[in-house]
Formats: C-alpha cells, structure tokens, sequence
C-alpha cells in the first residue's frame, strides 16, 4: 500500500501523473464528481489547521465522498493519552484513507506503519509537508509550463520553513534549477540542505539577504511566513517577522512573466497591492491545492484510469 | 605485561580503540552475562600502539550493529577448541534500533509510547532519526 510521508516518496514519474491527473480535474471537473462515491477521508487533525484540512475536506467532497475526523488533539483521544499507533489502527476501520497533521515531527510515518489505510502526510511539525510541495509544483508547472530550467527564489523563513526544504528537495530532481536563498543570517537554510541536497547534485545556488537584488533573476519568488509557533524565544520573532516584505515597487524589478508564490496564510510579508498584479499567483495555488489533493487521493486508492487498466 | 589465559571457547573483541572498551562492555549488555568476561586495557598494539580487549568464555549472541556503531574497527575473533575459527571485521550498520535515543524535543519519538528509536545511516557517515530525520547529537533549536 502506498502512502505520502515524505514529499520524495514518489518519483519523478509518478509527481508527473498526479500532476496531469490534477491538469485534466481542472478541465473537466464534472468527469471526477463520483470518483470517490462510498468512500471516507479520515481528518487526523492534532494541531488546528483550518485552510489545509478544508482543502482535504473539499477535494474528497469534489470526488463525491465523505469526510470525518477531528480538528484538535483536544477533540481527540490523543487528549486521553492514546498512541499515534493505537489511533491509526482504530481509524483504519472506519475510513478509507486518512490525513494527518501533528505538531510532532514524524508521527504520519507512526502511523503509516501501523495503517492498513493510505496515509498522507498533513504537515508534522516543522518537517515535512508533501501536499503542499505537489500544490506548490502544480503551481509552477501551470504558470511555466514547466519544472526544469528556472530560476527559483525562496524568501523569508528557511531555517524552519518545511514547505522550503520539501520544494527544494522535490525541484533538485529536475534539469537546470537554480536557487536563491533569500533571508536573513539567522533563519537561513539548514546546513543539511546544502550539503545532502544541493552539493551533491551540484545544484547552483546562492545566499543573499537583499530581496531586491535577486528580483530580476527570478523565474519564481517564492515567500513566506516568519512563523511565532516555530520560536521558543518571542524576541526573536519579533526582531524578525518583517524583515522582508514583497511590494508593488520591489515587483517592478522583477521578469514580467515571473510568479509569486506563497503558502498562505500571509500575514504582512507580501502588501495588498501584489494581489492585483497578474503575477501574483498564491490564490491560484490555495486553489490548486484542491486539486492535486483530489489527483492524490484517486491515486493513493487506486481509481486512476491507468490503475484501472491495470486491474 | 600481565597474561590473561586464553581462552578454549568463546569470542575475543579485539582492536578496540584505547580506551573505549568499557564503554562498549556496558552498551553490549556484556555487563549482564554470567560467563567469565576479561577486559584488557592499553593492550600493546602494532597497528595503533594501544588497544583494548574484551575477552568472552562463552559463545553468546554479540548485537553487532551496537559494536559496529560504537566501532567499525574492532574485530571478533570466534574460538572453538582454542582455536581461531572465523574472525569477523564489523562495518558502520545501516539501521540501528534503541542503540541510540533521539534527542530531538519535536520528534514523535519524544512523546510516543512502546516507539522504537530507529536511526539511519546518512550520506554524509552520520546517523539521523527515521522519524524527524534530525541528525544523532545535533541540536536545530
């Protein structure tokens, strides 16, 4: 059985499929409506996330089936001290496939060990988020029209950023990507990024810490947040929460073809004003990541054409 | 020099790291074992100048990826009859299980009860936790 733990548990080719699946969900949604009639998405929710769970929510309601789960730990049996391995097992009985999102870093993988349903990987802590990872690549490949050959900015938080290191990981696969690393010395990219992802595969890349400089190189900027939950020290936070923010003047630096992208939610790092530029593309991405959950979910069950042809 | 007797059947540690091999005596269990256990320190040693030496008078059941995470050098010497019958050279195991506990404030393994500390071996020689992938004795706060 196959899960989604970890933004390379699926190859290249297998990214490609989910993506063209999402491509063809877009065009003709109606095709897709009962794919998923009498069958359950469990919501594994540990820690709130609203956008991310609805977005699950949404995509198994687009492909006719059910939902159910909690959205707390607190509304959860984890509150009377329950395992990640006992809770699995428990709800491997009642549902088809499961989402799970925890503030521990590896408890999806827990709980993939113990399934005899689908996992996907719903965001653990600051590790790992694969189903942002495919949104994000939906994203670039609808707006480029391509994943090779571009030039990437990733700005803001990328010490604790997950949603960075996962696109970095996935985007080394692919032909002629470069990277710019935009951030300020603290909240840089881990070392290990650098020396088990980037030098090995001899990934051309770039510190900086001026957004504006790297504007006009960037085929697609990528920002986000500078998050309180990932600080033990306030101050910090506070010293750092504005120090990059994405306006309509710095905008005027960059490709005209270019595409901004953001995981969402903003908070102040990209002014109101980008919205109405046509490269402001991270409504469109939010949107997308309905999609390509509904391309993942048919695929991680089995209800794609190809595994029908199979059967 | 003092002579320790050798042995008829059993297993001999050698090449460990001077030093070292009472650390390794308690990570192998070999404190728990009722058999005779001898442990050489400062050894003299062509290849390395010192060396210890742990010696077993019994054949048990040696957990050799603990030994070969500890060191990858040691050798194992298998004696029957007072005779050398294999010598056994240990590498970097690639998996380990509840050698080592992960550290890491944020990993599941933190707060999981009956969980495994399973730990891989990285490109770079090192061993990270399967679960939050932090490297053993790295600290990301």
């Amino acid at each position: 059985m196959r899960h989604l733990i970890d933004p390379l548990d699926f190859s290249v080719e297998e990214i490609y499929s989910i993506l063209k699946l999402a491509d063809d969900i877009v065009a003709n949604p109606n095709t897709y409506q009962n794919v998923c009639a009498h069958k359950k998405l469990a919501t594994l929710f540990y820690e709130p996330s609203t956008r991310t769970r609805l977005s699950f929510e949404a995509a198994m309601l687009n492909l006719g089936g059910s939902v159910l789960g909690f959205s707390s730990a607190d509304s959860s049996s984890a509150s009377k001290g329950e395992s990640i391995a006992d809770t699995i097992r428990v709800i491997s009985g009642y549902a088809d496939i499961a989402a799970m999102r925890h503030p521990k870093e590896g408890a999806p993988l827990r709980a993939a060990r113990y399934s005899t349903i689908p996992v996907i990987n719903a965001g653990d802590g600051g590790h790992q988020h694969p189903t942002q990872t495919l949104t994000d690549l939906m994203t670039i490949r609808r707006r480029k029209g391509r994943l090779t050959d571009l030039t990437i900015g990733l700005c803001g938080d990328l010490k604790f950023g997950r949603t960075v290191h996962s696109l970095i990981k996935s985007l080394s696969r692919y032909e002629n990507i470069r990277f710019v690393l935009i951030s300020p010395d603290e909240l840089r990219v881990p070392e290990y990024v650098i020396s088990e992802v980037l030098a090995p595969k001899a990934i051309e890349f770039e510190q900086i810490t001026s957004l504006e400089d790297a504007m006009p190189k960037l085929d697609i900027l990528y920002m986000t947040r500078v998050q309180r939950e990932r600080f033990f020290n306030e101050e910090d936070y506070i010293r750092l929460k504005d120090t990059y923010i994405l306006n309509a003047e710095k905008m005027q630096l960059a490709k005209k073809d270019m595409a901004v992208l953001h995981p969402l939610p903003r908070v102040n790092e990209i002014t109101l004003e980008v919205d109405d530029d046509p490269r402001a593309a991270y409504f469109e991405q939010a949107q997308n990541g309905v999609y390509v959950r509904m391309a993942l979910i048919m695929t991680l069950l089995g209800l794609t054409q190809e595994d029908k042809a199979n059967d | 020099m003092i002579n320790i007797d050798s042995i008829q059947n059993g297993l001999v540690i050698d090449h460990i790291k001077a030093g070292t091999g009472m650390d390794l005596y308690h990570l192998a269990g070999l404190d728990k074992l009722d058999c005779c256990v001898a442990i050489i320190r400062n050894a003299r040693s062509n290849k390395h100048g010192h060396k210890d030496i742990i010696k077993i008078e019994s054949m048990i059941d040696l957990d050799l990826d603990v030994l070969g995470y500890v060191d990858p050098d040691i050798t194992i010497d298998v004696i029957r009859d007072g005779v050398i019958v294999e010598k056994k050279k240990l590498a970097k195991p690639r998996r380990l299980v509840n050698v080592i506990k992960c550290k890491n404030p944020r990993c599941i393994t933190s707060i999981e009860e009956g969980i495994e500390h399973i730990f891989y071996l990285s490109e770079n020689g090192r061993y990270r936790c399967t679960y939050c992938e932090q490297e053993h004795g790295e600290n990301r706060n």
